[in-house]
């Protein structure tokens, strides 16, 4: 398994996205799902430092990436505040351009493109997001 | 992330290159609002040599379109689109609030 920990800023985020990519070609994965798997951990880095730790350079993020044959799981852990996915409300992509709210896009975004998401919360361990892409295609 | 912006008579054309992202969002939102504080709402974004666009990429696009809009003076439209981008903005229903053209000279032309 392969592991990075990156301070909680915005702009280390590209490391981050140069490290999940390269993972994300190990596990096989084709060019959009690639795309989609950079996206999600953008998305999910961004929530951490937004809403786990109340803004940048408040603590790390550790990111670990295992590769099987079946795709590649990405485990992202910080120390930052337990967050309720289900306090997000999720965006009404249909809604005319008047009545579209811009916020609540990141998580329904890791949502639509990985194949599985889960948030744990541990008071001792801080907070992990398992993320999974399949090799299969899932658009 | 790079920005280049040209004046024409009719509107303002943004060639967006690199990543908008949470580290380059504000930058790009500065970049639009220049425009528009202006009085200018009539802009085409060249997305050709665009890598990458995060949900803070999408939130100026869709709040720049509101700008535009506004009393009909004006609009946002994008042009030369790459596949990944498209898929980023067909999943977040973008589609259907910006008009896209394959050609920026069609785009330009639109206006």
């Amino acid at each position: 398994m392969k592991m990075i920990t990156v301070p909680g800023r915005y702009k280390n985020l590209v490391e981050l996205s140069e490290f999940i990519r390269q993972a994300a070609q190990e596990a096989g994965l084709d060019d959009f799902a690639i795309y989609s798997v950079e996206t999600a951990v953008e998305e999910a880095c961004t929530n951490i430092i937004e809403h786990a730790y109340g803004g940048e350079g408040n603590g790390d993020i550790q990111c670990k990436c295992q590769v099987s044959d079946e795709g590649l799981t990405i485990f992202l852990h910080d120390q930052g505040k337990p967050f309720d996915p289900k306090s997000i409300q999720e965006p009404d992509i249909h809604a005319p351009l008047k009545k579209r709210k811009s916020n609540g896009l990141g998580l329904y975004i890791m949502r639509q493109w990985m194949d599985d998401v889960k948030f744990e919360f541990d008071p001792q361990k801080g907070n992990t997001l398992t993320m999974f892409k399949g090799k299969e295609k899932k658009r | 992330m790079e920005t280049k912006v040209t004046s024409y008579k009719h509107c303002d054309l943004v060639k967006t290159e690199g990543r908008v992202d949470s580290a380059t969002a504000p930058q790009f939102s500065e970049t639009l609002q220049g425009i528009t504080d202006q009085g200018r709402f009539k802009i085409v974004l060249d997305f050709g040599s665009l890598d990458f666009i995060s949900s803070a990429g999408l939130r100026v696009l869709i709040n720049t379109q509101k700008t535009c809009k506004r009393y009909n003076r004006g609009e946002v439209v994008l042009a030369s689109v790459p596949a990944n981008i498209y898929a980023a903005l067909d999943l977040s229903g973008f589609t259907s609030l910006f008009q896209i053209f394959d050609e920026v000279t069609n785009a330009v032309g639109y206006f």
